[in-house]
């Protein structure tokens, strides 16, 4: 079957993209109407682990190893920019 | 072939994990239930689509840097939730009314007082108040 212009780890990885776009979007309606800051800070945890996901898939895809580098890039800043907005939080209660 | 259909079913089970933590973050009342979707759902969706990308390619530096984000991303998105929910405890977030375990209240107010007590009065009777046997022991130390 060399005719196939769409495998079927591409098409699964298409699925997937469509899927991974309905979850951002639910996400960014919770970023855009969450009631509390804190709220938001866990919607854009959710966006960043949503991305990296999104980055697996599109690697896969593409067929490029060196892209997977980004998603562990990803996954340390929103690490960190996590937890200075948690402590920033907590440091303005008071 | 058989890999590539093992391949299409992680990444399609990850794009739904994926799905459910959105739904949840959306359609539960409370930042605390929210978290507790957002965290783990995610976390998994997370794994299995890196496992994909692993069983894509074979290779040892792939494999060894998906193990890495998988790795870190156990580690970290646990801390990071707790973080959250401890900083929007303190800013006084609206806890779900049907919420009926409330441990950081306890921990914060009533029980470390009551602990103090039994210390200091040795009351026998006060020892059953707290729910824990964690912190039953610590009152037996003394």
């Amino acid at each position: 079957m060399q005719d196939a212009t769409v495998s079927l780890v591409e098409l699964s990885a298409l699925i997937s993209f469509g899927v991974l776009i309905l979850a951002l979007l639910l996400t960014f309606w919770r970023l855009f109407r969450g009631r509390d800051l804190a709220d938001r800070v866990v919607a854009l945890d959710l966006i960043a682990i949503i991305l990296i996901g999104g980055i697996a898939g599109y690697t896969v895809m593409t067929d490029v190893a060196v892209l997977l580098n980004s998603a562990s890039v990803l996954a340390l800043i929103v690490f960190l920019g996590t937890v200075a907005f948690a402590r920033y939080l907590e440091r303005s209660v008071k | 072939m058989i890999l590539n259909i093992l391949i299409a079913i992680l990444l399609l089970s990850g794009a739904l994990f994926f799905l459910v933590a959105a739904i949840g973050i959306v359609r539960l009342p409370d930042l605390y239930t929210r978290m507790h979707a957002a965290a783990k759902a995610s976390a998994f969706g997370a794994v299995l689509m890196l496992a994909a990308t692993a069983l894509h390619f074979r290779d040892l530096w792939t494999i060894l840097e998906v193990v890495v984000i998988v790795v870190f991303l156990f580690i970290t998105t646990p801390v990071a939730t707790h973080l959250i929910g401890r900083a929007g405890y303190r800013m006084k977030v609206p806890i779900w009314k049907e919420t009926r375990v409330d441990e950081l209240r306890d921990a914060l107010e009533g029980n470390v007082h009551d602990s103090l007590r039994c210390d200091e009065h040795d009351d026998p009777s006060m020892r059953h108040s707290s729910r824990s046997p964690h912190r039953d022991h610590t009152v037996h130390e003394g």
